[in-house]
Parts: structure tokens; sequence; C-alpha cells
């Protein structure tokens, strides 16, 4: 039998604010335990929550761009469970009035086609702390400092279908929301955290498939994993006669493998009911217009840009657009070499390959927009060949020196285009090759072609890989052929 | 609508209270007592109104995002039962 498998997305989104939701300590990552936690986070009697209006603004903003409905009143409700990382007894979020009503994502996929994936709702509600398992003599060791760190829910509909959709849409997600600037999208500090909903069913049925929850995802290529799991798990239990349990699952990205965290049967009751401690939030036209003229160019309309006024192919474009700080080098290089395409394909390529094998940012490397813009120039001017200009990037890439024409005169890289002396070379070089000259007269164009390499090879040897390949070649046509 | 002492026992249970067996009876009587209150409250008609989110009629005042609160550890510590690497220290729990 053939199956489908349906999947949805609900996404945790730390909100870059600098004081908590509901109180004024600091939500900074990685201070020493409890040291950013006030007595509103520990939940102790007499306090009173008050909310950060950023939280809000964020909110909207984020509501804005998937464009969505911003629901101008919203109301606090209390999810209770008891866990000791929340020490309240209960979770402050939104339910059945969350700040930002159903919206659309737009996702691009390998095959260059695009889809939409819908969203149900976004919330607003506070993170809780962490619990410490080590050995503290048989207990547990509490930090409550993310405690009260703003949070949006973001749930999606049931709208994908392959690992591939998922992780698109959740990289989609971490662009808007990176680009909005409302989240710093630290993946490995826990700033967003995806809980899959996974089911199957046959193909063609239009009745979903039980499903199970795989939670708290923290990177792309383990939701990529985990789903591929899931997936193979509920196909083999089903087709060996089995039935889906709807239960919480835990995938272990060391061990790439998930495990049951608990059964949904015996219902977590939550019994929600609107928090007593917090009035109803309106927004204004006024707040909401303010959100709107605070936001910075979304990705979709950077694409749109890269496309219309640089002249960039959809992929490129796409690719680029997706994150803010590789379309601010883009374009600074671009200011520099007025090359858009050259400019996109070394971001791309090149400096995509270095940040994802040796994992660093570049606001840590110190590399910058006009240091890929000058090299771009002086591959546009041909002062550098495009073998040369690799092994300058190396260079600029250590960090080792900073001027890019300092490191092509001292590396010996500058490329020859001098036709006298380019000539004298090919002379020289043919005159030991004739019989690959005879060779060559004597084939046809196609096989030419191929008898071209053999020539260029010696050449560039002969002119220690400084002679201008295209000039070369245009000596070499002149000469062999005429 | 009433309630059954197997519900008494499951809110109990989930509200980390412990409840002796003879109590559960009595308690029910009194919850259920409340409940048919409720069923007569449900009994208006309440089909255009919009539930009330909070009983006093005004809207949240919000606060600016400033730090305003700073690390209070040693003060918030000297209530806490067991602290270890500034962490507090709970009875375990693993799921």
């Amino acid at each position: 039998m053939k199956w489908e498998t349906v999947i949805g997305l609900e996404v945790h989104v730390q909100l870059a604010t600098k004081s908590k939701i509901f109180s004024g300590s600091s939500t900074t990552f990685g201070a020493e335990p409890n040291t950013q936690a006030n007595a509103v986070d520990l939940a102790l009697p007499g306090t009173l929550p008050v909310p950060n209006e950023q939280a809000f603004r964020y909110a909207t903003m984020f509501g804005l761009a998937i464009d969505a409905k911003i629901n101008r009143r919203s109301v606090f409700e209390r999810k209770n469970y008891f866990y000791p990382d929340l020490p309240k007894g209960y979770q402050t979020t939104q339910l059945d009035a969350p700040i930002v009503g159903s919206g659309i994502v737009q996702i691009q996929l390998s095959n260059g086609r695009t889809k939409d994936i819908r969203i149900h709702h976004a919330h607003l509600e506070e993170d809780a702390g962490k619990s410490l398992h080590e050995d503290y003599h048989g207990m547990s060791g509490i930090d409550l400092n993310r405690a009260g760190t703003p949070l949006i829910e973001i749930v999606s509909e049931p709208d994908m279908h392959t690992a591939e959709e998922a992780v698109e849409f959740a990289k989609a997600l971490h662009s808007i929301v990176t680009s909005l600037g409302i989240c710093d999208g630290q993946m490995s500090q826990g700033s967003m955290r995806f809980d899959v909903n996974i089911s199957v069913r046959p193909e063609g049925s239009d009745t979903l498939g039980t499903r199970t929850e795989t939670k708290n995802l923290n990177s792309f290529r383990f939701m990529e994993r985990a789903i591929a799991l899931e997936v193979e798990r509920q196909i083999d239990l089903i087709e060996d006669g089995g039935r889906v349990i709807q239960e919480t699952r835990l995938y272990d990205g060391e061990k790439d493998t998930a495990r049951s965290m608990r059964s949904k049967e015996e219902a977590n009751d939550y019994r929600y009911f609107p928090c007593p401690d917090l009035l109803p939030v309106v927004l204004d036209d006024s707040f909401i217009d303010a959100a709107r003229a605070a936001m910075p160019e979304l990705p979709k309309d950077r694409k749109n840009r890269f496309i219309d006024n640089l002249g960039l192919n959809d992929y490129d474009a796409g690719i680029l657009a997706a994150s803010a700080e590789l379309s601010a080098l883009f374009e600074s290089a671009n200011k520099v070499a007025d090359n858009a395409k050259l400019c996109a394909n070394w971001v791309i390529g090149e400096l995509s390959a270095r940040l994802n094998s040796d994992n660093v940012n570049l606001e840590d490397k110190g590399f910058t927009g006009d240091m890929l813009g000058l090299l771009v120039l002086r591959i546009k001017d041909g002062t550098v060949s495009s073998s040369g200009a690799r092994r300058v990037f190396d260079i600029l890439w250590e960090g080792e020196h900073a001027d890019v024409d300092a490191i092509i005169e001292t590396q010996g890289l500058k490329q020859v285009s001098d036709t006298g002396a380019l000539e004298a070379i090919v002379d020289e070089v043919l005159a030991s090759m004739t019989a690959q000259i005879t060779q060559y007269r004597e084939a046809d164009d196609k096989k030419r072609k191929k008898l071209m390499g053999g020539f260029m090879g010696p050449l560039m040897k002969a002119s220690k890989g400084q002679g201008n390949p295209k000039l070369f070649n245009e000596i070499l046509q002149k000469k062999l052929n005429g | 609508m009433s309630i059954s002492p197997e519900d008494i026992q499951k809110i109990a249970k989930l509200s980390h209270l412990q409840l002796e067996k003879d109590k559960t009876e009595k308690l029910g009587q009194d919850i259920n007592n409340i409940l048919s209150f409720v069923d007569q409250l449900q009994a208006a008609d309440t089909s255009n109104i919009e539930p009330m989110a909070h009983p006093m009629d005004a809207e949240q005042i919000l606060r600016a995002d400033i730090v305003s609160e700073h690390d209070q550890r040693e003060k918030l510590a000297k209530n806490a039962p067991a602290i270890e690497d500034g962490l507090f220290l709970v009875p375990r729990v693993i799921e």
C-alpha cells in the first residue's frame, strides 16, 4: 500500500525582548543559574504579572509578516500542569483569543516549486525554566532564568507531506523572525524549538490517521531525521497489523533514536481558564500601524527586489534573501563590484560552504562585504583568475590579511593579460607540440573543442598559473586555426 | 450535570492534592451542589453574548521593555530549603 504523510508544526520562538514577558528580569542567555529570576518568575505569593509591551509589538510584526489578522483584543489563560520548572503551577498563555490569527507562509522547494503553508494562529506565552537531572544527591536542580521569557507559539495547519516541506517551512519561519529582528534565531540556545505532529494515511484517503508529537527539536537536521524515523515507525507498525497510539515522543539526536515520553491516552487535562491576574490586552490602530512602520524588509520582498532590480534568478535570489545576514553582505559586496551575479555566486557558493564547514558566523569571522566586493571586482577586471581568487578568498577567510590587492601581489596571483607576453608563451609551448597540432588540425569541430584542453594545461603551467585563460584561448585558436 | 467519586479523585490527582477516601463522598456532594447552581445559570440564554474574560471592565496596562530587576539570588535563596550551584533542589523528576 502507498502511504501519505501528514505533518503539522508547532514552533516556539523566543522573542528578543530585553526583559521578560511579565516581569522586569533580564532574558540574556547563559547567565549564572537563577541570577535572572525575580519574585514574579519564582511565583512567590503576592506577586502580579505586568505584560511587556515589546512582546506584543514583536508578535504583531510577525502577524503582519504572514498577512494574518491581528486580534486587537487578546486574552491570557492559565494552562494548568505541575512541573517544578513552572513554579506557578500553570503556564500563562493564550487559547481562544490569540494575538495572531490565521496567515500564510510560502516555502520554496528543491524542485523549484513554491507552496503555501497555512498558519492556524500564533499566540503569546511564557517559557518555562530548566530542570537539570544530573545527580544532586538524588534531587533535580531548577534554574528559573528562562522562566518568563516571552514566546510566540506558531501553529501550522497540517499542510506538509514530506520532511523536506517541514524543514523548508521551519527555515522560512527562521528567516522571517530573524529578518524582523524579533528573535535571534540561535537554535542551539533554544531560541527556536519545533514540535512536529506526524500521522500517515493510505494515499487518497481524506481522513487523518492518529498522530504523534515529537517534541523540542532544535535543529533542521534533527527535524528531518526525526520525521523520517517516525514515518517509518508508523508505517511499519500499521503494516504489521498494529495501530498508532497518540503520544508524545522525544528524539535523541546523538543516538538518532526516538522514544515515547508520555501517552496522551490519559489525556493531559490542562483545565484552561482566563487568568484573573491579567485584563484583556487591547491594541489600537496606532499601535499596529507603528509596528508595521517599524518592520524591516521581509525575505519575500527582498527576494523580489533582487530579481527585479539586480537581475538575479529566482533560485539565487531566494537563497540570499532567506538570510538577512547573507543578504547584507551580498549587497555591500555588490556595491563595490557592481556585478550581482558574480557576487551572488561567491556568497552562495564559497562563502556559504565555509560558514557551514567551519560552523562559524560572519560577525565572529570579521569577513566583510567590502572584502568580497573588491575580490569580485578584481576577477571582473581580469587582475586575478577564478582559481587565483579562491586562493585570495582562503587567505581573507583565515584572517591572515585583509587587503585583497596586497594578497594578490604578495602571492603572485596577478593574472598576466599582456597579449605580447602571452603570445610568446603560446609560441614556445606550441613549438614542442607538433604532433598534437597535426592531430588538432585533422579533427572535426567537435573533437577540436576537446583537444583544446590538451594545450591549455601546458600553457597554464608555463605561465605559472598566471596567464589569463580567456586570452590564452583566443591566441591559441588564432594560431591553430590560422 | 453531576460529578462521580472517580471524577473527584481524578481532579485531586491533577491538582496534586491528597484526598482521603472518606472525604471523597462529602466533597462530591458539595461540588454537585455547586454544579446544580451552575446548571441554573446555564439555563440563561447567552447565545449572543461574548464570554467575559475578566470581571473588571478595563484594559490591561503594558510596561516598557526595560530590565528593572537585577540579580536577587542570594536573597531569594534564603526561602529555599535546598540550594546547590545556585540551583533550587527539588525531589527528582524525570518523565
